[in-house]
C-alpha cells in the first residue's frame, strides 16, 4: 500500500488519535515495579532505594514500624509525592512518575485512605452510585438514569462487601467496620486494577476483621491489592505474601513464617512487640 | 427527564395538589362568594397571599442551595430584587406618557433629576420579552459571575456566607444613589399596567396571584428534579464531604455553580411576580435584615425539604401580618423568640414535626446496626 492510500484509507485511525487500548500491559507478570526509589524531605531519607514489586492479582501485605516509609510509598505510587531518583512502572506500559494524579487513578489505581469517609446522608446504594466510573460533569450528571447494568454492577459489589441487607440505609447508621467496607466498595466501582489499602482494620471488631480478611481475600485474583497493615494477627490470616519495610527500604520479604523467624525482622520490628 | 422524574413522585403530588387545591379555592371563594359574605376572599387578601407565594418561591431557592448544597446565602434577597427591577424598568416604561411629568420616554424620576435622555441600561425594557429574559438573566449572571470567583477559590461556609451579604449589602448601597439611575431610595412605582392588562383591576391582581402560585408549582418541580437527580446527590455529598466528592472525580466547583445560578433565577422570577403585586421595588429590598429573614423562614420551615420552606415562608409571613397589625414594635423580638424556640426544640422545622411521627413508626422496620458494632 502506498503511503497515499494509506493516508486517504477512511478506516484507519491515526496512533495520537486512537484511545488507548489495555491501558495496563501485564504480560510480563508484575502489575506494579518500583526500582531504586529514593525520596528525602529536609535531608531525612524517608525512602531509600526502595525495590518492590507486585503482580497481577496478588494480595500483598507490607508491614513496618511507625516512620518505615510506608505511606510515603502510596503517596509515590498515587503521585502524590515524585520521588528523587528511581522509576515506577504500572504494568510495563505506564510511567507513573510522568503522570498526574487523576490520571493515575483513571489508570486504575485506588487507594483507601486510613480514614473512612463516606457520605453520610445518602444510602449505600447512592454511595455506590455517586462512585461508579461515569461522564462526571455536570450536565451528564444531572440527566444521568439508572441504567440495569449499572444497578447490576452495584448490586453484585454490595453483595461482595456484604452490605446487602443495609443497600438502602443512609451509610450514617453503619457502624465503623461496615463504613469501611462501603470505602471498599466506593473503590471497586470504580473497576481499579490495583487497589492500595491503608490500615484497613483500624479499630474493628474481632468479627469485623475476619470479614474484612475474607473480603479483601476475594478480591485477590480479580485485583491486586496491597494491603499495608499494623495489626499483626491480621496480617497473619489473609497475607501470602509479606513485606517488612524499615528505614524506607526492604528489610525482608517472603511468606510470614519466613518473616517472622528472619532474626533482623525480629530485631527492628516484631521484637518491639514480644 | 430528570424534569418529570418529581411528577411520579407521591410527595411531588400532593405538593402540587394542595398548592394546585389552595389556587382554585381561594380563586372560587374570590369570585363566586358575595362581598358580604364571610367566606369572601378580598381583592386585597387575593394580593396578599400573592406576595406569600412569591416569598415561599424565594424560600424554596434558598432552601435549594443551603439545604442540599450546604451554602448558606445571606445574600438571596439580591437576586430577588434584580429580578424584582428587571421587572419594574418594564413596568416603568409601560407607563410611557401617562405620568406625573408626562414625557413619554423618560420615567418621572429622570425627568425630575434632569436627565434628558433614557441610560443605555433601559434600553430594550419596553419590550416585555425582553424585560422577562432580563428577568432571568440578570440575577443568573450576578451569581455565575460572584459564584465562579467564590467556588474556584474554594470559599465555603461562614466566610461564603459574609461574602453574600456584604454583596447584598453593596448592592443596596449602590441602589439607593440617585446615580445608578433605578430611582434612588424611592425605587420604582407608580406601575400602571402588565402587558396591557391594568394592575389595579381585580382581574389582573387574581391573574398574578394564579401566576405566581404556577410559577410556584414549577419552580418546585425544577427544584425537586434537580434534587432527586443523581446530581442533586452529588450536591449533597458536596454539602457533607467537598474534599471526598472531589476525590471521587466531581467537579465540585461547577455543581455548587449550575445549583447556585439555578437558585439565583428562581429567586429572580420570585422578584418579578413580587413587584407588580406589591406595586413598588425600592433598595431596602436588598437589604442584609431582608436576605437573613428568608434562611430564617427555611430554617423555620425545616430544611432540605422544599416544601419545608415553602410552609415557613408563608407560616412567619401571614405571622408578621398579623403581628406587625396588632403590636408592630414587638415582630421583631417574636420572629427573634420564634428562630430560638425552632432552633432549640424543632432542629428539623416544621416539616420535622409534621413527619416526624411517621418515621419513629418506622424506624424498626429500617435494619438495626449490626450485633457487633
Amino acid at each position: 500500500m502506498s503511503i497515499f492510500q494509506q493516508l486517504t484509507n477512511r478506516d484507519q485511525v491515526f496512533d495520537f488519535l486512537a484511545p488507548e487500548v489495555s491501558p495496563v500491559d501485564v504480560r510480563h507478570g508484575p502489575i506494579l515495579y518500583l526500582e531504586d526509589v529514593s525520596v528525602s524531605f529536609d535531608g531525612f531519607k524517608a525512602i531509600n532505594n526502595l525495590n518492590l514489586t507486585i503482580d497481577d492479582g496478588e494480595l500483598r501485605c507490607i508491614i513496618g514500624p511507625n516512620g518505615a516509609g510506608k505511606t510515603t510509598m502510596m503517596d509515590i505510587i498515587t503521585g502524590k509525592t515524585r520521588p528523587d531518583t528511581g522509576s515506577v512502572w504500572f504494568g510495563s506500559r505506564h510511567n507513573l512518575l510522568t503522570k498526574s494524579e487523576p490520571d493515575i487513578a483513571s489508570l486504575g489505581i485506588g487507594r483507601k485512605f486510613q480514614k473512612p469517609t463516606v457520605f453520610e446522608a445518602l444510602t449505600v446504594f447512592e454511595n455506590l452510585e455517586l462512585a461508579m466510573a461515569a461522564d462526571k460533569r455536570v450536565f451528564p450528571t444531572l440527566t444521568a438514569i439508572m441504567k440495569p447494568e449499572y444497578r447490576d454492577r452495584i448490586d453484585e459489589v454490595v453483595q461482595m462487601i456484604g452490605l446487602k441487607d443495609l443497600r438502602g440505609a443512609p451509610a450514617g447508621i453503619l457502624s465503623h467496620g461496615q463504613k469501611q467496607w462501603l470505602e471498599i466498595g466506593m473503590l471497586l466501582m470504580q473497576r481499579p486494577r490495583l487497589l492500595l489499602v491503608d490500615e484497613p482494620v483500624a479499630g474493628m471488631t474481632e468479627q469485623e476483621m475476619e470479614r474484612t480478611a475474607e473480603l479483601l481475600t476475594s478480591l485477590a485474583g480479580k485485583q491486586s491489592v496491597v494491603v499495608v497493615e499494623h495489626d499483626m494477627g491480621f496480617v497473619r490470616s489473609i497475607a501470602r505474601k509479606v513485606t517488612v519495610l524499615h528505614q524506607g527500604s526492604v528489610l525482608a520479604e517472603g511468606t510470614m513464617d519466613q518473616v517472622s523467624n528472619d532474626p533482623e525482622v525480629i530485631k527492628v520490628y516484631l521484637g518491639e512487640e514480644a | 427527564m430528570w424534569l418529570t422524574r418529581p411528577l411520579r413522585e407521591r410527595s411531588t403530588q400532593l405538593f402540587l395538589g394542595v398548592l394546585f387545591a389552595a389556587l382554585i379555592v381561594v380563586t372560587a371563594l374570590h369570585l363566586l362568594m358575595p362581598q358580604d359574605s364571610a367566606l369572601y376572599v378580598s381583592s386585597y387578601t387575593v394580593t396578599l397571599l400573592g406576595k406569600y407565594l412569591c416569598y415561599a418561591l424565594l424560600a424554596v431557592a434558598v432552601d435549594l442551595v443551603w439545604g442540599y448544597l450546604g451554602i448558606l446565602s445571606l445574600g438571596h434577597g439580591a437576586f430577588f430584587a434584580l429580578g424584582g427591577y428587571a421587572m419594574g424598568m418594564y413596568l416603568m416604561r409601560q407607563i410611557g406618557d401617562r405620568g406625573v411629568y408626562g414625557d413619554p420616554l423618560l420615567p418621572d424620576f429622570m425627568v425630575f433629576l434632569n436627565w434628558d435622555a433614557l441610560p443605555w441600561y433601559w434600553q430594550g425594557f419596553d419590550m416585555a420579552w425582553f424585560a422577562f429574559i432580563m428577568v432571568l438573566l440578570a440575577p443568573g449572571l450576578l451569581a455565575l459571575v460572584f459564584g465562579f470567583l467564590a467556588f474556584r477559590s474554594r470559599v465555603t461556609g461562614v466566610y461564603l456566607s459574609i461574602i453574600t451579604q456584604a454583596l447584598t449589602f453593596a448592592l443596596m448601597l449602590a441602589f439607593f444613589r440617585n446615580e445608578m439611575g433605578f430611582g434612588g431610595n424611592n425605587g420604582l412605582t407608580d406601575f400602571k399596567d402588565l402587558l396591557g392588562f391594568d394592575l389595579r383591576t381585580d382581574a389582573t391582581r387574581l391573574g398574578l396571584f394564579l401566576a405566581t402560585g404556577i410559577a410556584l408549582a414549577i419552580g418546585y418541580v425544577v427544584c425537586r428534579g434537580i434534587v432527586t437527580s443523581k446530581l442533586g446527590r452529588v450536591s449533597v455529598a458536596c454539602r457533607d464531604a467537598e474534599a471526598r466528592t472531589r476525590f471521587l472525580g466531581y467537579r465540585v466547583e461547577r455543581v455548587q455553580l449550575f445549583v447556585f445560578v439555578v437558585s439565583a433565577m428562581l429567586a429572580g422570577v420570585a422578584g418579578a411576580l413580587y413587584v407588580p403585586q406589591v406595586g413598588i421595588i425600592n433598595p431596602s429590598e436588598f437589604s442584609p435584615l431582608f436576605s437573613i429573614e428568608i434562611v430564617v423562614w427555611v430554617a423555620l420551615g425545616g430544611r432540605a425539604t422544599l416544601y419545608g420552606a415553602v410552609i415557613g415562608a408563608i407560616l412567619v409571613n401571614y405571622g408578621k401580618t398579623v403581628f406587625t397589625g396588632i403590636m408592630p414594635d414587638a415582630w421583631l423580638f417574636a420572629l427573634g423568640g420564634l428562630f430560638v424556640l425552632v432552633t432549640v426544640f424543632l432542629p428539623k422545622g416544621i416539616a420535622g414535626l409534621l413527619f416526624d411521627r411517621k418515621k419513629t413508626k418506622e424506624e424498626p422496620d429500617t435494619p438495626a446496626q449490626e450485633a457487633t458494632a
